[in-house]
């Protein structure tokens, strides 16, 4: 007889669906079209940070970095405009530091073999570093005149439908497309799998790992801009926050094992939305700071340990090496 | 006659000789007594700076004012950077305590962190004057925003604002254990217990934090679109505030109080396009200049540190579309840095 077992993204979505019911039928106001749609646009850029942080996940690394992408490139391009600089020209300059920031990422990592926790831990730092020594003049870089118009990537609707949404739905279906679609894609799943195997088979091992990491810190900066754009400024001190951690959380809780080599887009949409509807929920609920962190932390170990208890760790799991 | 004759000539040599020397004693002058003292109290001596973080306008703006006003004193002026990071910022106040600077100038986290610290150092002989953001520890001197007044003006504001309407407000602090998030909320509570008619539908932290202030405005806006005002606690994070009532089309029906240090960017100019309906501000440059004249009379005094204790509240600017185009009303930053 066959052993039912759950994977952990079934886990999770159990219990999204638990506590999606549990609103809806007691939180007055939790289930209607508006608040489902805040829901999604309150996690919007989360979610874009998870598809990035998944495709170097999934490849077997981490890019502990990718709020410095976030942040640093997308400030630039508004201090630019702030300074009397067109917005293409601001733009064009934030990107080239981001495939610059995402190529040094992946060359220490790939062809210098640091590890990447270390490697993109210290790059952040230095990212950010340098934002705040010689790139912005403050903090907080406001939305200028020179902005205009560039607002609408994450504010307004698009067919009714908040363009954060949107942006997270389009950068969905991008990373869908290269991770499934495209040898690429099949590459990093290889990679992630077992790294040793995918370069003995063949496969260019080194540039698909820096690329890996160009293509987070690119998704990181349309976040950013996305972010930027949303609260019409860039709190370059987002830096500091725990984000990053929300990011992870989101990752490992959709089921994408730190291991590498599983998991898609799919377990990062289930990943944001419990995460969003237990942010939406407490909000409505009005619950103190200190008991959102209280109730966020009990709901994960319970997602953790469930899963731990369904699938018990066993001698081959644990080589794998869960960080 | 004779006598007489010269006696008039004595006077006449007398009146001369003091035409002579009157100009002669006004050309020489009197020396002030004070100022040498002052100026040798001043020169050479050390100052440290310990703001939660550079590189926003409040403590750039405290800053530049300080070494405006100090430097030409020969005040050296040291800068410690927590960077949003408390341990950072205890550990610099820490190793300053060793380092003996005359004077540290504190920006507190929040109202425990550097409590004892700052005791421990005017115990070493540094004047300690902490920055709007106090601590539990009263030190030589506070100089300040005077944090429940400015909960209780944004409240009354925001409830004369839903007069006739739902009566119904969101109040979003920020990071819960700062002294200016804590004590705001203490004055927004004052008033509130003056109109049981408001109706809070939400208190949340947003933890300084635009993007959180954004996400928690926009929930709680779809859940009561009748909202009349918001109770916000720092401009630099009610940009978010702001940003989510205009997504909601509500710009002009909520009422958005907040508060900050009143930088035209950040204060006059978000007035002026309809995102804050209020601004309180404590006028940093003010408050700079309040700090260095404490500094220089400290120094200059000779009191024994932690002997005396003090403060000084600032006189608060409510910035409203009236006087939001006014040269007085908000400062430069990069003006103050010339």
């Amino acid at each position: 007889m066959k052993r039912f077992r759950f994977s952990q993204q079934e886990i999770v979505f159990a219990v999204f669906t638990l506590l999606f019911l549990v609103f809806s039928i007691f939180l007055r106001g939790f289930l209607t079209p508006d608040n489902m749609l805040t829901l999604l646009q309150n996690v919007a850029v989360l979610g874009i940070l998870g598809l990035a942080m998944a495709i170097v996940v999934i490849g077997r690394g981490i890019d502990i970095s990718l709020i410095a992408a976030l942040a640093v490139p997308p400030g630039l391009a508004l201090q630019m405009v702030q300074n009397g600089h067109s917005l293409p020209t601001s733009l064009l300059t934030a990107v080239l530091l981001t495939i610059a920031f995402g190529l040094v990422n992946g060359w220490l990592i790939a062809y210098a073999e640091v590890p990447s926790l270390f490697a993109t831990l210290a790059t952040g730092l230095l990212l950010a570093g340098l934002g705040q020594t010689a790139l912005f003049q403050l903090d907080v870089v406001q939305w200028s005149p020179g902005m205009n118009g560039f607002e609408r990537l994450g504010q307004g609707t698009i067919l009714g439908i908040p363009t954060s949404i949107v942006m997270f739905a389009i950068a969905c279906v991008v990373v869908a497309f290269l991770l499934r679609w495209t040898r690429w894609g099949a590459y990093i799943y290889a990679i992630g799998d077992n790294p040793y195997a995918a370069r003995v088979t063949g496969i260019p091992s080194r540039p698909i790992i820096v690329l890996q990491y160009v293509v987070a810190a690119l998704i990181g900066c349309f976040a950013g801009l996305v972010m930027a754009a949303s609260v019409n400024s860039m709190p370059t001190r987002v830096f500091n926050s725990t984000l990053i951690y929300d990011v992870i959380l989101v990752v490992v809780l959709g089921g994408i094992g730190l291991s590498g080599g599983r998991g898609g887009v799919l377990n990062v949409v289930i990943g944001t939305l419990l995460i969003g509807t237990m942010l939406n929920g407490m909000t409505i609920m009005d619950i103190s700071y200190a008991g959102q962190n209280l109730i966020k932390g009990v709901v994960l170990l319970l997602a953790v340990i469930t899963d731990s208890f369904l699938n018990p760790r066993n001698e081959e799991t644990a080589q794998q090496g869960d960080i | 006659m004779k006598h007489f004759g010269s006696s008039t000539r004595a006077t006449v040599a007398a009146l001369a000789l003091a035409a002579m020397i009157a100009p002669a004693i006004a050309q020489q002058g009197l020396d002030e007594p004070f100022q040498k003292p002052f100026k040798e109290a001043l020169a050479g001596k050390t100052v440290a700076y310990v703001p939660v973080a550079m590189n926003f306008d409040l403590t750039e703006g405290w800053y530049a004012g300080l070494k405006k006003e100090l430097e030409p004193f020969g005040v050296k002026f040291v800068i410690r950077d927590a960077n949003w990071n408390t341990n950072a910022g205890a550990q610099a106040v820490t190793s300053l305590i060793s380092e003996k600077p005359a004077v540290m100038v504190v920006h507190n986290p929040d109202v425990q962190t550097y409590a004892k610290l700052l005791q421990r150092a005017e115990n070493e002989g540094i004047y300690v004057i902490q920055i709007n953001m106090g601590s539990a520890y009263r030190s030589s001197a506070f100089v300040g925003a005077n944090w429940v007044e400015i909960g209780e003006r944004q409240t009354e504001a925001v409830v004369k604002a839903c007069e006739g309407k739902s009566n119904k407000i969101a109040i979003v602090q920020g990071a819960l254990s700062a002294a200016a998030s804590a004590y705001t909320l203490k004055g927004v509570e004052n008033v509130l217990a003056k109109h049981p008619e408001i109706k809070v539908v939400s208190s949340q932290a947003a933890d300084w934090d635009a993007a959180k202030a954004k996400a928690i405005t926009q929930t709680v806006l779809k859940q009561n679109p009748d909202l009349c005002g918001i109770v916000g606690f720092w401009d630099g994070m009610d940009i978010g505030t702001a940003a989510a009532v205009k997504e909601a089309g509500l710009t002009g029906k909520v009422f958005v109080a907040t508060s900050g240090g009143g930088e035209r960017k950040g204060a006059c100019e978000l007035v002026k396009s309809g995102a804050f309906d209020l601004n309180m501000s404590y006028d940093v440059p003010t408050q700079a200049a309040q700090m260095a004249g404490t500094i220089k009379w400290l120094l200059s005094s000779s009191v024994k540190p932690g002997s005396i204790k003090g403060s000084e509240y600032t006189t608060l600017i409510p910035i409203t579309k009236e006087n939001a185009d006014s040269q007085m009303s908000c400062w430069n930053l990069s003006d103050l840095k010339k």
